[in-house]
C-alpha cells in the first residue's frame, strides 16, 4: 500500500500530464483545420493530372517509343521505396501504421528476390526503418525545421526520384503515405508512380475521347510527367499533414481521457487510505484509553 | 453568340476560379489560342503569358508562368502552379518579377528554351504595367 504522500504525488503528475495532452490536442485540433482545409484543395489538381495523363497514356500509340517515365524501364527488378512519415511523434500509430504497411512491402519484394532501395521522408519513419532495413537507405529527407510544407519542397523530392531514375537506380517506385479519410480514419497507402499505374483506367475506359495535342503527345508527357511526380508526392505530403494532425488530436484526447480516469481511481485510493488512517488512529486511542 | 462552357483553374493549393464562360484566351506554347463552346477535346501547355475569361462582357485576367491545359466535353481544365489574378497584382509585384526574371535571365547557365521563356515572361510583365 502505497503512502498517502506518494499517492498524493502521483495525482499531482498525472493532472500534469493531462493538462499537457489536453493542450497538445487543443493545438493538433486547431492545425488540422488548416490541414485538413489544404489537402482538400490540393486534391483535385492531382487527381486532374493523374487523369490528363491516363488519358495520354491511351492515345500512344507506339508503347515502345513512350516515355521511360510512363511506362516504365520494361524491367522489374530495383524498387525504390519511398516512405512519408511525420517529424514528430506522439500522434497514435500514425508513424507505425506507415512503417509496418511498408515493412510488409519491404518483405515481399525482398523475398522475390527483387532489390530494394528506401527514401525516407521525416525523421520518425527514419528511426523505425533504421533499426532492420538501414543498409537499404540510399536517402534521408528532413524538413524538420519548415513550418509548412510547400511545393517546392515536394519538388525537391520529386527531383531527386526523377535524377535516380534518369540514372537507371531503380524501375519502379511506390510512395508510402497516410491518406486522410477523415479526423479518425487515416488509411496507410502504397501508391506507385512509376510507372504510372492506371487502377482507375479501367472504369473510365469507355469515354475515349480523342484528343488533339499541341505540341506532340512525346513532348507534352515530357514535361507533365516529372511535375507528376512532384504533384503525386505533394499529394502525400498534404494528405500526410492532414492526417497527422487528426492521428494526434484523437490519441491526445485518447491519453486526456485516460489521465482523467487514472485521476479519479487514484483519488479513491487517496481518500480510502486517508479514512483508514483516520480509522486506525481512533482504534488506537479508544483501545488506549479501554485499557487504563 | 455561342453558348457557355465550364472553366476551371486550378492551383495545387486551392480552386482558383471555377465558373460559365464564353470566351477563354490561353497563352499556349505554340501561340495565343482562343477556346469558345464546342470546341475539339485538347490537351496543351502554357507559356508565360495572361489568360483572359469572358463572361457578360467582363473580363478577368490571370498572368501565369506555366501550366497543362486540358479541354474535353464543355469542360476547359487548366493546371498551374502560378496563376494570380491580375487586378490583385500591383506595379510593385509586377516589377519584383521583371527584376527577378531579368537576374535568372543574366545567369549563364541556362538553355535557350528557359532564356526563351524568361525572355518572353518579361515582355509579358512589361506589356501589363
Amino acid at each position: 500500500m502505497p503512502s498517502l504522500d506518494d499517492l498524493k504525488k502521483r495525482i499531482k503528475s498525472v493532472k500534469s500530464t493531462q493538462k499537457i495532452t489536453k493542450a497538445m490536442k487543443m493545438v493538433a485540433a486547431a492545425k488540422l483545420r488548416k490541414a485538413q482545409e489544404n489537402a482538400e484543395k490540393g486534391r483535385p489538381y492531382s487527381q486532374k493530372m493523374q487523369n490528363i495523363i491516363l488519358n495520354l497514356t491511351k492515345s500512344i500509340n507506339d508503347p515502345q517509343n513512350a516515355p521511360k517515365l510512363l511506362v516504365g524501364t520494361g524491367k522489374d527488378k530495383t524498387y525504390l521505396c519511398v516512405v512519408l512519415t511525420a517529424d514528430r511523434g506522439l500522434c497514435g500509430g500514425f508513424n507505425s501504421n506507415i512503417c509496418k504497411l511498408a515493412k510488409t512491402n519491404f518483405k515481399n519484394i525482398l523475398s522475390k528476390g527483387k532489390e530494394l532501395k528506401i527514401m525516407t521522408v521525416g525523421t520518425k519513419g527514419l528511426d523505425q526503418i533504421r533499426r532492420e532495413y538501414d543498409k537499404y537507405i540510399i536517402k534521408k529527407f528532413s524538413f524538420k525545421n519548415k513550418k509548412q510544407i510547400t511545393f517546392s519542397e515536394a519538388e525537391l523530392v520529386g527531383n531527386e526520384i526523377i535524377k535516380l531514375f534518369k540514372k537507371e537506380e531503380f524501375d519502379k517506385c511506390i510512395l508510402f503515405y497516410n491518406n486522410f479519410k477523415n479526423v479518425i480514419t487515416q488509411i496507410p497507402q502504397a501508391q506507385q508512380i512509376i510507372p504510372v499505374e492506371n487502377k482507375s483506367s479501367e472504369v473510365k475506359i469507355e469515354d475515349s475521347t480523342s484528343y488533339e495535342f499541341e505540341p506532340e503527345e512525346d513532348e507534352i508527357l515530357e514535361d507533365l510527367l516529372p511535375k507528376n511526380i512532384s504533384t503525386q508526392v505533394f499529394k502525400a505530403f498534404l494528405e500526410n499533414a492532414a492526417s497527422e494532425q487528426g492521428s494526434r488530436m484523437t490519441a491526445m484526447d485518447n491519453a486526456t481521457r485516460n489521465a482523467g480516469e487514472l485521476v479519479d481511481k487514484l483519488t479513491i485510493n487517496y481518500n480510502r487510505s486517508r479514512q483508514a488512517s483516520i480509522t486506525k488512529e481512533l482504534i488506537e486511542i479508544i483501545s488506549g484509553a479501554e485499557s487504563l | 453568340m455561342s453558348g457557355n462552357f465550364a472553366v476551371e483553374i486550378i492551383s495545387p493549393n486551392q480552386s482558383v476560379l471555377k465558373s460559365e464562360t464564353e470566351e477563354v484566351i490561353l497563352p499556349s506554347f505554340e501561340g495565343e489560342m482562343g477556346i469558345l463552346k464546342d470546341h475539339v477535346s485538347l490537351i496543351t501547355f502554357l507559356r508565360p503569358g495572361i489568360i483572359t475569361v469572358k463572361k457578360n462582357n467582363q473580363e478577368i485576367k490571370f498572368f501565369v508562368e506555366e501550366g497543362t491545359v486540358e479541354f474535353s466535353k464543355n469542360n476547359l481544365l487548366i493546371l498551374t502552379s502560378t496563376a494570380k489574378n491580375l487586378s490583385n497584382l500591383s506595379k510593385d509585384d509586377l516589377n519584383d518579377l521583371i527584376k527577378k526574371s531579368q537576374e535568372k535571365i543574366d545567369q549563364k547557365d541556362i538553355n535557350d528554351k528557359e532564356k526563351y521563356l524568361l525572355s518572353h515572361k518579361i515582355d509579358v510583365l512589361k506589356s501589363v504595367n
